[in-house]
């Protein structure tokens, strides 16, 4: 069955015709840790060729051997192969161990899994279950961080929105093991819903090549993936703590996984993560706790040739969102922007009081695969996604705690893939994706819904040709077709209806009228075109150059379509607009990467040009009744950005290690000749590693992060009058903060604690210096500081 | 053979799956704002008799693009003192919500602030407090001085530290801003 076939190299047999050749060896295969019996293990007599397979209690039999040496190798599925060399002399009785490896077995199992998802052709960062541990308390966002091109759109330090090559929310999809996240991602604080502790690794995708996933990944795709699990009876599993300084609290995570023989697996996984209020250097942030809960479980059977898995995960986070950035008009957002310090600040508390955020994320799957002796490997997979959205904003009366916003976003995927190998050197991709969407906004909040009620349909095809051309060359091509047919049913302020002239352009959708707002039923049709195509060229050894060309292409979101009115957290007044259609990206990248043992490093610049690209930008003052606010405008254009992610590494000798990473990009408003708003400053980020295998893997890294200015921003900057001045003030929302440097230190040390279990301690300071900075990708930079300094104790029990 | 099979029942499930009718043609019931405010009332009543002069602004679209509507019914009189009271109103709701109600349940924490532009000779003081003695202002006096012109704004904060003393220390969030253009003859 599950035989690891190993190619031999065959040594030459020096038979010597003997006189005895009656010999009799038997033998048993036992794992080395824990004895397990090793069923149909392969059992190879290298001189005579003679191979049997281990029964059922590990035990096999060899006949006809002669007195002399024999070389015999033993494989097994998830063993290292084992040569043994023997002296036969008469009967003989043996058992034979094998080394068993968890991370090897699973690169035999995974089949090069992570290559298999990817593109061939462009850059992939991915980050290690190790660097997952250690950032156990953190947050997904915080965790891609640390890679370079990665930047993060933060709403205070909780919400933390990842960034790729200058293009966020909508534009960057996330794929939570094999699952699209459909989490009302369009929402610029709106985090994805993942707990990292339920994730056994990460990849990133600067751009679109990824046409399995996604057509529509103008800036990048986030694959999380958990582990494989081995196909034998064991039971293993860890627990992580993590207590930390800053906010005076801590996370803790546990998984058991349960593994059979027969292929069957079972795993839970939970994790609990508390936090108060955070601090910045000089004050306490008040209302920016956390509260995060998170439970997974899956369960299935996985076999060389067929699997099948069902898992559920639930994920809940309630975030306090900085009192001090709920404002009223202009005139408050004067006096924030103008007070260094933020104007509200209250004592430490664990309480998390409005404005605040409250997301549950439920997420069911089952999936299976069978392999096809002439057709390939078919993948099937449906899920099913809630994703409840509450926002709670500061009100009065009755409403105190009612949320502002209630969302509540249900989506069923169903995905058919097939992987083919057409010829020696050539695979061929295929599938196909439905999904059918709704949204429901609770009107019992009292406030007009910010996104309405709509249905959604999507259909996508794909097929992707992989051809390696000679052993230097290999060769990429992909299309997709996504087809989004968008039913919403919508109200809207009269005033607005006939402000935009949609009275006359869209007078066939009104439903009916009430009050002082129209319903509208839009039905919208959105045909979205994707490519790829790429090369890889290995340019001698160790040295290789990767090119992609991808167009991608995007429907607008719910919310560039739909926004008119308040948005709260942003003190500014959002309108989208009805007759938008798709933005389409050209991403030209080249890399270059050199590796070898001692020093390596790769460049990636890239350039993407995105036409009908939608930006939101201010275009005037309202008046309100609660004063100025500053009206924000979505808007197509066309925009170009230009950049380069740099990475190196060199070994300095046995122990230490340095590594550099530097990122810069640069996005213009061709159309209008502007720079584009909130993109990341260039960044660079350098550390020195030491490492010493024999003193329990001792681990030091002193790390230096400098993050630049951005000089490149559009002025959006406006004027109110102020009536206690009698004066017009100007509401400084362009100018970005200062250059900032921040340093940080993480060890970490392994111990054996008995034959099967192992701790890893670990001891963590950021922002050692307690540097007082602003970011200028954080929403809540004109109100408060960042973070402070963090000391963090990290407890890693594998057993 | 089965794959086929298998690949054509797996499309069978796909196509019926997405061909699913939609049933959101149930329409969905109107959000009418609640706790907006839409309309602000100042009624200056003379200590010794005559006319009231009303000042009024009403934003019934709210953040919509409409601006508020701003009206003074007439001019005030040199050296009279006037008695103040504020009304506010969600008029989006029929009949109208009596806002003014909510802001004196939460005395506390609401504060009324009145700016005198400086062209304009007059005064406020504060004739109502909330519980903790504190200036609450849904009523006040105005005295007005000579004859001049100029800009009375009514501030209105939600969750302000109380007591302060004035606008500049007194922080929340804005609930209300509303300036008239005011003359004394």
């Amino acid at each position: 069955m599950r035989v690891f076939i190993i190619l031999l190299f065959v040594i030459s047999s020096n038979i010597i015709s003997s006189q005895n050749c009656n010999n009799i060896i038997n033998g048993t295969v036992l794992d080395l840790h824990d004895n397990t019996i090793l069923v149909d293990a392969k059992v190879l007599v290298v001189e005579n060729n003679q191979e049997v397979l281990t029964n059922s209690l590990g035990e096999f039999t060899i006949v006809d051997l002669c007195n002399q040496t024999y070389t015999i190798k033993i494989s097994h599925a998830f063993c290292i192969a084992q040569t043994y060399k023997i002296e036969i002399t008469n009967n003989t009785k043996k058992v034979f161990r094998l080394e068993h490896h968890l991370e090897e077995l699973n690169e035999i199992i995974l089949e090069g899994k992570l290559s298999d998802i990817t593109s061939e052709t462009s850059l992939e960062n991915k980050i290690s279950k190790e660097e997952l541990e250690k950032n156990s308390g953190k947050t997904l966002g915080d965790v891609l961080n640390n890679i370079s091109g990665v930047s993060s759109l933060n709403t205070g330090n909780t919400i933390v929105k990842p960034i790729i090559n200058g293009l966020h929310s909508s534009r960057v999809v996330v794929m939570n093991d094999g699952v699209r996240m459909e989490d009302q991602d369009w929402g610029a604080e709106h985090a994805p819903n993942i707990d990292i502790n339920a994730i056994d690794n990460i990849t990133v995708i600067k751009g679109a090549s990824a046409l399995k996933y996604s057509g529509n990944a103008i800036g990048g795709i986030i694959i999380t993936e958990t582990s494989k699990t081995p196909v034998k009876d064991s039971l293993y599993g860890k627990t992580i703590t993590t207590v930390a300084s800053n906010g005076r609290g801590g996370t803790a995570t546990s998984q058991l996984t349960k593994t059979f023989k027969s292929g069957w697996y079972g795993n839970v996984q939970g994790t609990i993560k508390r936090f108060g209020d955070f601090n910045a250097p000089d004050y306490n942030l008040s209302n920016t706790g956390a509260f995060e809960r998170s439970f997974s479980v899956r369960g299935g059977l996985n076999r060389f040739t067929s699997g099948i898995e069902a898992s559920y995960s639930l994920y809940k986070v309630e975030t306090g969102i900085l009192r001090a950035s709920h404002l009223g008009g202009a005139q408050d957002q004067i006096r924030a922007i103008n007070n260094l310090e933020p104007l509200f600040i209250d004592d430490f508390t664990y309480n998390i009081n409005s404005p605040k955020q409250d997301v549950a994320h439920h997420l069911f799957k089952i999936k299976g695969f069978k392999k096809f002796e002439n057709l390939g490997r078919l993948d099937f997979q449906y899920s099913f996604q809630q994703n409840n959205r509450l926002e709670f904003d500061v009100r009065r009366g009755d409403d105190r705690d009612t949320p502002s916003l209630d969302l509540k976003l249900n989506t069923h995927t169903l995905l058919l893939d097939l992987d083919s190998k057409i010829s020696e050197t050539a695979t061929i991709k295929l599938g196909l994706t439905g999904q059918y969407q709704t949204n429901f906004a609770d009107p019992s909040t009292g406030i007009r819904r910010l996104i309405p009620d709509y249905s959604e349909y999507n259909l996508g095809a794909y097929a992707v040709l992989e051809k390696q051309i000679n052993n230097k060359l290999l060769f990429e091509l992909g299309a997709r077709f996504d087809y989004t047919f968008l039913d919403a049913l919508k109200f809207y302020r009269t005033s607005f209806w006939e402000d935009r002239a949609y009275d006359t352009i869209f007078q066939d959708i009104v439903v009916g009228e009430f009050g002082n707002q129209i319903l509208v039923n839009p039905k919208l049709n959105f045909y979205n075109p994707s490519a790829t195509i790429g090369l890889s060229y290995k340019i001698k050894e160790n040295y290789k150059l990767l090119f992609n060309y991808s167009l991608a292409s995007r429907a607008p979101n719910p919310s560039e379509l739909f926004s008119e009115g308040l948005h709260h957290s942003a003190s500014r007044i959002e309108l989208g607009d009805l007759q938008f259609n798709s933005e389409t990206a050209h991403k030209f990248s080249v890399t270059l990467q050199k590796s070898n043992a001692n020093y390596s490093f790769t460049i990636n610049p890239y350039i993407n040009m995105i036409t009908d690209f939608i930006v939101i930008e201010p275009i005037e003052v309202q008046q309100t009744i609660r004063g100025n606010f500053q009206v924000w405008e979505y808007r197509q254009t066309n925009a170009r950005l230009i950049g380069v992610d740099i990475d190196g590494s060199l070994k300095l000798n046995d122990h230490f290690q340095y590594n550099h990473q530097f990122s810069i990009v640069k996005g213009k408003d061709v159309s209008r000749n502007d720079a584009l708003i909130n993109m990341p400053a260039a960044s660079t980020r350098n550390s020195i590693t030491y490492n010493n295998k024999k003193l329990n893997n001792l681990n030091l890294k002193l790390q230096s992060e400098y993050v630049f200015r951005q000089n490149e921003f559009p002025d959006n900057n406006f004027e109110v009058f102020v009536p206690e001045t009698e004066t017009l003030e100007i509401v400084d929302v362009s100018t970005p903060p200062d250059a900032y440097h921040l340093l940080s230190f993480n060890s970490s040390m392994d111990f054996k604690l008995n034959e099967k279990s192992s701790l890893t301690i670990g001891f963590n300071v950021s922002n050692a210096l307690n540097t007082s900075y602003r970011n200028y990708l954080n929403r809540l930079r004109y109100y408060a500081d960042d973070l402070g300094r963090d000391y963090s104790i990290n407890l890693k029990i594998n057993y | 053979m089965k794959n086929f099979k298998i690949i054509t029942l797996a499309l069978l499930v796909f196509i019926s799956f997405t061909g699913c009718s939609d049933d959101d043609d149930v329409i969905p019931t109107p959000v009418n704002q609640e706790e907006v405010i839409t309309t602000l009332t100042v009624t200056l009543t003379p200590l010794g008799g005559g006319t009231a002069v009303t000042l009024q602004t009403q934003d019934l679209d709210g953040d919509g693009p409409d601006a508020p509507e701003v009206t003074v019914s007439g001019n005030l009189t040199a050296g009279t003192t006037y008695n103040g009271v504020i009304v506010l109103l969600n008029e989006t709701e029929s009949p109208a919500e009596n806002i003014t109600e909510e802001v004196e349940e939460e005395a506390d924490e609401h504060q009324f602030f009145y700016t005198i532009g400086s062209a304009l000779d007059a005064t406020t003081t504060y004739t109502s407090f909330d519980g903790n003695g504190n200036p609450l202002g849904i009523e006040f006096s105005l005295d007005t001085g000579v004859t001049s012109s100029g800009l009375l704004t009514f501030t209105l904060r939600h969750l302000p530290a109380k007591p302060n003393t004035g606008l500049a220390n007194a922080g929340g969030e804005t609930d209300i801003e509303a300036t008239f253009n005011l003359v004394i003859q």
